[in-house]
């Protein structure tokens, strides 16, 4: 293959097929500007927008004709299998990695500032979410659109519980995580016959009800003006300056009062429940359990005719995912100290399943680092806050054409060969 | 419970809409024979297939299936409408319910009845091995605490799952295959592998539609004999689709012809072979000769 290959001629109908679409996308946006209660035409912008599309195209309608160009197209078309079984007794060369996060975790909140301490508590939130949902959408494959629904129904369940019963937030961990099971069982029960796009639509219902009705039952809630939620203690020692009812934790331990006291506890609390739940999760996909969301993802028919009750099965997906999301609420309502309703939009389960999809459904690292990436990201875009909707949208389009699968290739285990018996 | 009969079938109607894709099908299949059931297309076969197997809610008859030592009503345990008679009795009351929520077709397996898929139903995003695991959901070790940490009888009866596993690899001649994909099967691989998996579920009956569909000859000579294995080795009766007229012929017992959702013919290979109706029915009736069903 030589470079005569290259035709410019497509290269620059390529690029002119797209530069009249920019100007098509950008021209009324960019080149007319609203001034007073008359236009103002720029044109110049218009063009330079134009310009770059055009000289873009043209550049990459150039390289892939190269050989280079060619190479990495085929590369990329014939790598999107995703799903490969490693070797009976496989060992990962990464294994060094696990005590090396745990030991960079474990030193986070004693080094980084208190802002990027509530960043990171942010994150593994998220990451927390990211693996409840991946349970339900990765593994069992069931579209959850509501899933907000259920992180509602931890934070509110403290903040509730805490201003209603008064329990704590260690009382209500446990209790917020049955409570959303719970709920799950609910919704689940009568819905899980549905399919695809009706469960999508019917688990965005249920999320919007949740939503509403924190927002409407005012006597209960406090409605959008929302409420507080405790902070958690450690074997009832405050995170205060002065409590009401016993000693604080910078009295007892004599030190001088910090508020990011209350962060770092809360982020080492946390810290522990995302190695528990990874932990959780790495061995439930290798238990019946997880076989069996795996299996019904791939074939319901063929499922029931194993005798795998295919009710029951996707209801264990889906309360197991929503006693995840139920902790993260928790977390969310104890490390924000007030919460009301804005919190638990549409959005927030858009960008839960955008966790989901980009770190690669059903893989666990993938949605660890997706999480992190997608709610670290927005931080550091503070300058460009307003297009980072946009940025999102350009991530999404770009994971879709270049690893449709998710960042992590998802991998199986191998089994080693063995004697077979029958009894 | 009957010993002689596996299966019984009486009666057995099933209206789609107004198609009556089954007319009345009666007859019984005998324990630890290779029963055929054979048809010209759209005689109706899959879906007598899928009504015993409780995929199709039948519309009347009755299915009895006698396996596991107790007697199965097919078409209760998917759960029927509610009778009069059930709200005087609180036993039946709840049996009813509890079939209406929580039946379905996976009782039908567990009672005993597995079944392969004329278009093959792996699970093809799974190793091979795998697909054997999720057979033996039923007889592993399910409880979440002992498999989270991993205790000694979750061992065991993982252990045990695999070896059966390996087994059954074994005697489709897969074993070589078993840390591929199930999707990455050759086609005759994959039908072999999903009558492996069902036959992981340990079941008294097996129900194969269109065994050979689509298999070379000398494959077609191999899943014979693996057929005869699974009678003979593993006590299993065999029910069996199918279109090849010299396997059918070779393997099965006893024959049951279907046209127009009827039964027209019953009884042994030699039988079904000089049957005029069957003759008829595959390879039309000349004009003057018309056979009277």
């Amino acid at each position: 293959m030589t470079q005569t290959d290259i035709s410019y001629k497509k290269s620059g109908t390529d690029a002119i097929i797209a530069a009249l679409m920019a100007l098509v996308v950008f021209g009324p946006i960019m080149g007319i500007v609203l001034n007073g209660y008359q236009f103002k035409l720029s044109f110049d912008r218009v063009f330079v927008i134009v310009a770059i599309v055009f000289v873009g195209r043209f550049l990459m309608s150039t390289f892939f004709q190269t050989h280079r160009g060619k190479m990495m197209a085929f590369r990329y078309t014939n790598n999107n299998d995703g799903v490969t079984v490693l070797p009976p007794n496989h060992k990962s060369q990464m294994v060094w990695i696990i005590p090396l996060v745990m030991v960079i975790g474990l030193l986070v909140p004693f080094i980084a500032s208190k802002y990027v301490l509530t960043i990171v508590i942010l994150g593994l939130i998220y990451v927390l979410l990211g693996l409840g949902l991946n349970i339900v959408v990765g593994l069992a494959g069931l579209l959850d659109l509501g899933f907000v629904g259920f992180y509602a129904i931890g934070a509110y369940g403290l903040a509730l519980g805490y201003n209603h019963l008064g329990l704590g937030f260690w009382s209500m961990l446990p209790i917020a995580a049955i409570l959303a099971a719970c709920a799950g069982a609910i919704l689940g029960f009568p819905v899980l016959r549905m399919h695809g796009d009706y469960l999508a639509i019917v688990t965005l219902g249920f999320g919007e009800i949740i939503r509403l009705v924190l927002t409407n039952w005012q006597s209960f809630t406090h409605g959008p003006n929302g409420i507080t939620a405790p902070a958690p203690t450690l074997f009832g020692l405050e995170f205060k300056r002065r409590s009401a009812h016993g000693e604080t934790f910078h009295e007892f331990f004599n030190v001088p009062y910090d508020s990011a006291h209350k962060y770092m506890f809360v982020y080492l609390v946390l810290f522990v429940v995302v190695w528990a739940v990874l932990f959780i999760k790495h061995r439930l996909v290798k238990m019946p359990i997880g076989r069996a969301w795996e299996a019904l993802r791939e074939d319901e028919i063929a499922c029931r005719s194993l005798g795998l009750n295919h009710v029951l099965v996707k209801l264990s997906a889906f309360m197991m995912g929503a006693a995840i999301a139920g902790i993260a609420g928790v977390f969310f309502a104890t490390y924000q100290g007030f919460i009301n309703p804005t919190s638990f939009t549409f959005f927030e389960s858009a960008l839960i399943l955008a966790i989901v999809v980009l770190g690669g459904m059903g893989s666990t690292v993938g949605v660890v680092i997706a999480a992190f990436c997608l709610t670290v990201l927005p931080e550091l875009l503070r300058e460009v806050a307003q297009y980072r909707i946009l940025l999102f949208g350009i991530l999404m389009v770009v994971m879709m054409i270049w690893k449709p699968r998710g960042l992590v290739r998802v991998t199986r285990r191998g089994f080693a060969r063995k004697e077979g018996v029958v009894k | 419970m009957s010993q002689e009969n596996i299966l019984t079938v009486e009666n057995l109607v099933m209206h789609f809409g107004g198609i009556k894709a089954l007319n009345d099908v009666t007859f019984n299949i005998k324990r630890g024979s290779v029963s055929a059931l054979i048809g010209p297309n759209g005689a109706g076969k899959t879906t007598v297939f899928n009504c015993l197997t409780g995929f199709y809610k039948a519309t009347g008859g009755h299915i009895m299936l006698s396996a596991n030592s107790k007697d199965t009503s097919v078409i209760k345990v998917l759960g029927e409408p509610f009778k009069v008679t059930d709200f005087i009795s609180p036993v039946a009351f709840y049996q009813r319910l509890k079939y209406k929520m929580f039946g379905g077709s996976h009782l039908v397996n567990r009672a005993g009845l597995s079944r392969t898929f004329q278009n093959i139903r792996l699970f093809k995003e799974m190793s091979v091995v795998e697909n054997l695991l999720v057979a033996q959901h039923m007889r592993a070790n399910r409880n979440l605490l002992a498999g989270i940490f991993n205790t000694s009888s979750y061992k065991r009866s993982e252990d045990e799952a695999l070896e059966r596993a390996f087994y059954w690899l074994g005697v489709v001649d897969l074993t070589e295959f078993a840390n591929r994909l199930a999707g990455e099967l050759s086609y005759g691989q994959q039908r072999r592998l999903e009558i492996a998996r069902a036959m992981c579920t340990n079941p008294e009956i097996i129900c194969l539609d269109e065994p050979a569909a689509g298999l070379n000859p000398s494959e077609t000579e191999a899943l014979t004999k693996m057929i005869r294995v699974l009678r003979d080795q593993h006590n299993t009766t065999v029910l069996l689709i199918e279109h090849d007229m010299g396997m059918v012929m070779d393997i099965s017992d006893y024959i049951v012809v279907l046209d127009h959702g009827e039964v027209i013919a019953k009884g042994n290979p030699d039988d079904i072979k000089n049957n005029p109706k069957v003759i008829a029915a595959y390879l039309g009736a000349e004009e003057g000769e018309e056979v009277t069903l």
